[in-house]
């Protein structure tokens, strides 16, 4: 294992296995199926003024509500298309049920051979903020989302809105 | 008798369970000496028992408990170490307790001579006094003695063996004594260990003691807590009663109806139940608005009997959270007993409305507040018995409680005779306390004065009693109260007594509120904040609504009303619409008006969380679920407030002058860069910003164009001897006063506040156009004489 990393976002063991897997402006992530309560088509938002920019909206989610975040936006990654619908991944993180906004769902993939590569450098400090690390599987490079990071809109450059 | 049967039905089940955890807790406890979260949670189960039997005057049980809470409280705060013995005699206190609570319910009552109290009382006495061996023989005597004189010598042999047998299994302690063992060999033992003695030779010391000589009987207790009433005297019972089996667990058929007749949910259970039927009630409404309009006669039938039937589901569901204040109440004679003996009271408690029913969570919340507002009432309130005959009032005083349901609230009221809340006393020792300053005090009305109680650092007990006068007490009532959505009031007349008034809601989870449209979205307001509606349109929109340096202000009987634009308010545009719809809120002491786009219609809401993404923000209390499914957010009218900056506009004092101009009221201004003046509100007709292109010249005044005539303008600033502001904004803020047929603008820098204060004019300052001075908000401000300002210029006009 690369465990000698001293980036914040230094891979761990616990980030291979089961894949759940999308895609978000062209860039193919993961996020380990144990952090994913189930996936939803679109769900009508509401917007929540005043609120970070990663905050889409809430959704009703069979009575809960539940706040989804935009990961195009809290990777800093341009907005998405005018008339695409995004889905909802919903993640469980520190008790609470959070929605991650993305342009496609893939399948479920088992990583547990491939081994768990840092973040390459170049990447915009925005995308490693969110990565834990990278996967890389034939004909494609599996990027890892970790759940607690990317639900996590606290830190400065991702709350752009005036509260 | 049958509210008490409730009671005690209820007091049965909780124990029961109570010590079937209690069981549990000891020995893991044993295991894990030091864990004061463990000796915490004991604590206060034995704590609620024993309030609880000293409440329905279950006097064995009381002194049993208590002695089992010294020992725990003594563990609890490491003053003492947990040994074998301490548990065991903790555990045969638990199993005493056990067998009383089955005494009371087999209708025998506490008082049944087949329990043995007292051995285990002085064994807990004897590990509370330190297993010094010196000790263990008084205490043994005394109490066999008077154990004796209760149950006589056989009960008594019987009991112990059984007992020790009990426990000796349960515990699977090994034996050291004979249960027949003699005293004194008993004691060598003790002095031999030179440590904690084994429980099984505490119990062998009690069986060792009897036959015992019969004494009068002594209360053990007393010396230990002399608040706690000595035990109950002596009952005689028949000998065949005591010969029963003590500790058999086997129920009398048909007797254990208490304790199966409910069950003990999971409030989290409870809490998802509740969260269901919320769910099921949003489904059901859209299944309704869907078969409004379906020709199928069947489906149409269904749906309605879906309607019924998930109202109701949603009642009960609501009512298991429900809980009757008597909860609470159970408490209350023995406070207030044990308060009135410590103080010197007579006191007479008067209770009503015990089935009054809230929520379980407010009920809760309600009992500390609750519990110190009655001791104030014993403490501060009503007078010792011969200051009371001196006044020619009965030395007994009275303090009633009294709950009921009003208008969606629960009401509670605190009511005593005391020598009430002298505001003129109040005042001194705010001001003494510097909580406020005298000038302060002098402007303030009386119920204002009484009030300050509610201030923090405030206590108005000459001596610090440790019942109350630590001056944490009322600003520490009314946060709490607050902070479950409640208020507390409070009326006082001197030498006649005073009354709290605390209102809570019924539930936190359901709330009425209104729903208001704003963009595209729905928002929720709170109806506890809502105050009242006001449409405003043409030219009602342009004679009330003004527009003073920017902010915009309501003229509403009388008093301005400032406005904040729930758009702005979300981060949106500034709305310049032909109408306004205006929502007048209040929340803590600020009242102010949001206007919405549109007003929908007032709806029971499910206040459900935000994540914590959003906690950070004030604008939002939480959200909700519309019928139509999608989530609204609740406005939080406090958080707005503070985040909008609007200050506390003394609506408190509004509400005493509801609809008309307080001939003291007055309107703070500002000019010369920063300075204050206040004008009287009654000289005020209109306040008024005009583009600085409007001012022309008449002569060698400043006029504008208003309203079909010439409006001279007179600058404040000047006309009372301090500096212009240089112009700053392109606008010049003007208030108009209106003389008769003749009107002036005073050119002011803006508008700061309506004060509605008693001030206090001052000679400092005094010169032309000023009156004096005085302090206004905390700050110097001038008065302004008007008339000296102002007749200059009428002079030129007339």
């Amino acid at each position: 294992m690369t465990a000698t990393l001293t980036s914040p976002g230094a891979p761990t063991s616990a980030m291979t296995g089961q894949m759940c897997t999308f895609w978000v402006d062209g860039l193919y992530f993961g996020l380990q199926v144990e952090h994913v309560q189930e996936v939803l088509r679109y769900q009508q938002l509401t917007v929540v003024p005043c609120a970070p920019d990663a905050v889409h909206g809430l959704i009703n989610l069979r009575g809960q509500i539940v706040t989804a975040l935009d990961l195009r936006c809290r990777l800093g990654l341009p907005p998405r298309p005018e008339g695409e619908l995004p889905m909802n991944v919903i993640v469980r993180s520190r008790g609470e049920v959070v929605s991650l906004l993305v342009d496609d769902i893939g399948d479920v993939i088992d990583t547990t051979d491939v081994p768990l590569q840092p973040t390459p450098a170049n990447l915009p400090p925005t995308v490693q903020d969110v990565v834990g690390g990278v996967l890389p599987l034939p004909g494609s490079i599996l990027l890892v989302v970790d759940a607690e990071r990317a639900v996590d809109v606290s830190s400065p450059d991702t709350t752009g809105g005036t509260p | 008798m049958d509210d008490d049967a409730e009671i005690v039905a209820e007091f049965l089940v909780e124990s029961h369970e109570n010590l079937d955890q209690l069981d549990r807790d000891l020995v893991e406890l044993e295991r894990t000496p030091d864990s004061r979260e463990l000796l915490s949670s004991i604590f206060r189960t034995i704590h609620t028992i024993k309030g609880t039997s000293g409440f329905l005057a279950f006097n064995r049980l009381e002194v049993l408990t208590h002695v089992g809470e010294n020992l725990l409280s003594r563990l609890r705060d490491g003053k003492m170490t947990m040994t074998t013995a301490t548990t065991g005699a903790l555990l045969s206190m638990v199993d005493t307790v056990r067998a009383l609570l089955e005494a009371i319910e087999h209708g025998t009552g506490d008082a049944d001579p087949a329990v043995d109290v007292e051995s285990v009382v002085a064994m807990l006495e004897r590990v509370l006094a330190g297993e010094a061996e010196a000790a263990a023989e008084p205490v043994v005597a005394e109490t066999a003695a008077e154990t004796g004189a209760e149950t006589g010598a056989e009960a008594v042999e019987e009991l112990a063996e059984e007992l020790v047998e009990e426990l000796v299994e349960e515990l699977a302690v090994p034996v050291v004594a004979e249960p027949a063992a003699p005293v004194v060999e008993v004691a060598e033992q003790v002095a031999e260990h030179g440590q904690p003695v084994p429980l099984s030779e505490e119990v062998a010391l009690v069986a060792s003691a009897a036959p015992p000589q019969p004494v009068e009987p002594q209360p053990v207790v007393q010396q230990a807590a002399p608040a706690v009433e000595p035990p109950a005297p002596a009952v005689p019972a028949p000998v065949a009663a005591a010969a029963e089996p003590v500790l058999d667990t086997e129920p009398e058929e048909g007797r254990r109806g208490v304790v199966d007749s409910s069950v003990r949910v999971d409030v989290d259970l409870l809490d998802g139940l509740v969260q269901l039927v919320g769910e099921l009630v949003l489904t059901r409404n859209q299944i309704l608005q869907r078969t409004e309009s379906a020709d199928d006669v069947e489906l149409v039938r269904a749906s309605q009997r879906l309607d019924l039937v998930a109202s109701e589901l949603q009642e009960s569901v609501m009512r298991t959270r429900m809980q009757p204040i008597g909860q609470v109440w159970s408490k209350m004679p023995r406070i207030v007993r044990d308060l009135a003996l410590q103080l010197g009271r007579e006191v007479d408690l008067d209770m009503q409305g015990h089935e009054t029913e809230l929520d379980r969570s407010l009920l809760e919340a309600l009992k500390g507040p609750l519990t110190h507002l009655v001791r104030n009432s014993l403490d501060h309130g009503i007078e010792p018995p011969a200051a009371r005959v001196a006044q020619g009032k009965p030395a007994t005083g009275k303090l009633s409680l009294r709950a009921y349901h009003e208008s969606g609230q629960v009401v509670v009221e605190i009511t005593d005779d005391g020598k009430g809340i002298d505001p003129a006393r109040i005042g001194d020792v705010a001001v003494s306390r510097g909580v406020v300053s005298r000038e302060q005090l002098a402007r303030m009305e009386p119920r204002a004065v009484l009030d300050l109680i509610f201030r923090p650092g405030f206590s108005t007990a000459e001596t610090v009693t440790n019942v109350s006068g630590r001056g944490v007490g009322m600003d520490v009532v009314r946060t709490s109260i607050e902070r479950i959505g409640g208020s507390v009031d409070m009326t006082s007349t001197v030498g006649a007594g005073t009354m709290m008034r605390i209102r809570i809601p019924l539930t936190l989870a359901i709330i009425p509120a209104l729903v208001v449209g704003q963009g595209r979205e729905r928002y929720a307001i709170p109806q506890a904040n809502l105050v009242e509606l006001v449409r405003l349109e043409g030219q009602d929109l342009r004679d009330n609504v003004e527009t003073l340096a920017g902010a915009p202000v309501l003229r509403l009987r009388g008093r301005l009303l400032p406005l904040v634009s729930l758009s702005e308010a979300l981060g949106g545009a500034k709305a310049a619409p032909e109408g306004l719809t205006i929502v007048v809120v209040q929340a803590d002491e600020v009242r102010f008006g949001l206007c919405v786009e549109e007003v929908h219609d007032t709806q029971e809401i499910v206040v459900k969380p935000i994540g914590r993404q959003l906690k950070a923000i004030p604008t939002y209390a939480g959200a909700t679920i519309m019928g139509d499914g999608r989530v609204a957010l609740i406005l939080d009218v406090a958080g707005i407030a503070r985040d909008r900056v609007i200050g506390a506009a003394h609506a408190a004092e509004a509400e005493v002058a509801v609809g008309t101009v307080d001939a003291r009221a007055l309107l703070v201004l500002e000019v010369s860069q920063g300075r204050r003046a206040a004008l009287p509100l009654t000289a005020v007709s209109r306040l008024e910003e005009f583009d600085l292109a409007r001012i022309e010249r008449s002569g060698g005044a400043e006029v504008v164009q208003y309203r079909d005539g010439i409006l001279p303008l007179v600058r404040l600033a000047p006309a009372i001897g301090l500096a212009e502001s240089p112009p700053t904004e392109d606008q010049i803020s003007v208030v108009v006063h209106e003389d008769g047929t003749h009107g002036v603008g005073i050119v002011i820098d803006r508008v700061r506040d309506v004060v509605e204060e008693q001030v206090v004019p001052t000679e400092v300052g005094k010169r032309n156009g000023v009156l004096g001075s005085a302090v206004v908000q905390d700050r110097v401000t001038d008065l302004v004489d008007l008339d000296a300002v102002v007749r200059p210029v009428l002079a030129g006009v007339r």
